[in-house]
């Protein structure tokens, strides 16, 4: 019966309104947390230039670039990753970017001869890893949102014992940077042994030092300084990767909100025409059904049509209101 | 001297100030104007910075210290001014931190955080 039809439409119409209303809070939600992720991203900045500086003066003192954080193993035989993912979906391809990265990485690693190690933030990265059989080192959840300077030291600390006790040769750190509001890129850099380049610890070893004097010597300070610098460097992916899943996430809903949009309009019209349809497949009946009548009875007939006709016009009527 | 103290998360002082008094691993030391370049590594315990508007005092919980060209940077993982302390936490901390040394003289962890805890009511105490 075509009633039926209409009325299957109008709860699917009402329960695509309910949805949209829900991708439209999540989007204003996420608009309003790359604000606060980006200047988070900038308070973090200071420090992580100033470890720079200090590495830079240190090396320049002559504390030699001999820490293990430093050197770089003759073979590597294991490379950890350590991938950055989010605790939570909706966020269109931000998860699966960063993680089929990494998963083509392995891949490459072990056509070399390679073996790896896995180092996850976010549940939906533990949840890729585990569910595809990989073996994960360890799995860290529930600041994908908000990381804290805590989180990185966390894992960083993970990530540093399994460098220093040689069980891996070399880090890889993937994340996704954060470009602007609209773009977004997966980054899969070295991360341990740290370039010395990229400290500025190349600089040339027998200068004075800057006419630094050390409390208490370049080399030890140095091998206080390169854990923090390793953990502000993943502080600063971590905090990246955060404003990049909020922006992945705003886009994702955006375009849920805009698709609900749509498919209300279409069902709407699709509803208008059952409608109709069903009004003017009475009227039909009902004029038909009277000229079949009439044939032996013409008093009873022009009664008959007035009647029906004004039930059926009280029906629309009321649809009317309802839609 | 132009003196900035930053966090991993914040800058949490920047300003002018006319001396610093700050504790590194070899012991305590005071910077005044135009010191001579210096870097060390700071030890956990307080550290004294006279701004235009008073002393503030601060806990700090290990990192490092930079002076060249007339400024001061110090670099913290966790540091903690006199009013954000939490004296009940600390004074908690410290029991806990006497007992695990009770049993074990040796823990070097329990040390750490009894050094902690002790210049937090330290810090909270003279700010």
């Amino acid at each position: 019966m075509a009633g039926g039809q209409e009325r299957i439409l109008r709860r699917r119409i009402s329960s695509i309104e309910a949805t949209k209303k829900i991708t439209r809070a999540m989007e204003l939600i996420a608009a309003s947390r790359i604000v606060k992720a980006q200047g988070r991203v900038q308070a973090a900045k200071p420090y992580s230039e100033k470890v720079t500086d200090v590495i830079t003066n240190l090396a320049g003192g002559g504390a030699g670039v001999d820490h293990p954080l430093l050197t770089s193993p003759e073979e590597v035989s294991r490379v950890a990753y350590v991938v950055i993912a989010a605790d939570r979906g909706l966020c269109g391809g931000y998860n699966n970017n960063v993680l089929r990265a990494v998963e083509r990485a392995i891949a490459a690693d072990k056509s070399q001869g390679r073996d790896y190690a896995l180092v996850l933030s976010g549940k939906k990265a533990a949840g890729y890893f585990s569910f595809r059989g990989y073996e994960v080192h360890a799995a860290y959840e529930g600041f994908s949102d908000q990381p804290n300077y805590s989180d990185a030291k966390t894992m960083a600390e993970t990530v540093a014992e399994l460098f220093e006790n040689g069980e891996v040769q070399q880090v890889q750190l993937a994340y996704t940077r954060f470009l602007s509001m609209g773009s977004q890129e997966v980054a899969v850099e070295q991360f341990m042994p740290l370039e010395p380049t990229e400290i500025g610890a190349d600089v040339a070893e027998d200068t004075d030092g800057g006419g630094y004097e050390f409390e208490p010597e370049p080399a030890e300070i140095l091998g206080r300084l390169l854990p923090r610098y390793a953990e502000a460097r993943l502080y600063a992916a971590l905090l990246e990767s955060s404003a990049s899943e909020h922006a992945a996430r705003q886009r994702a809903m955006k375009a849920a909100t805009d698709n609900a949009e749509d498919l209300k309009i279409n069902l709407t019209r699709i509803m208008n025409r059952a409608r109709q349809d069903s009004i003017t497949t009475e009227i039909m009946e009902i004029v038909s059904g009277a000229e079949a009548m009439g044939q032996d009875d013409d008093d009873g007939l022009e009664d008959f049509i007035t009647q029906s006709l004004e039930g059926s016009f009280a029906t629309l009527a009321s649809d009317r209101n309802d839609a | 001297m132009q003196v900035e103290l930053v966090s991993p998360e914040a800058v949490l002082f920047s300003g002018e100030c006319s001396q610093v008094v700050t504790r590194t691993v070899d012991g305590d030391i005071a910077f005044l104007d135009n010191h001579a370049p210096f870097i060390g590594a700071l030890d956990i315990g307080q550290t004294q910075l006279w701004a235009d508007d008073g002393v503030v005092s601060l806990a700090i919980n290990g990192g490092f210290v930079e002076v060249s060209g007339n400024a001061v940077t110090i670099l913290s993982d966790a540091a903690l001014a006199a009013q954000d302390i939490d004296v009940a936490d600390a004074q908690s901390d410290l029991q806990a931190a006497e007992q695990a040394l009770a049993a074990d003289s040796d823990d070097a962890e329990a040390a750490a955080t009894k050094k902690w805890a002790e210049t937090r009511i330290q810090v909270s105490e003279a700010g």
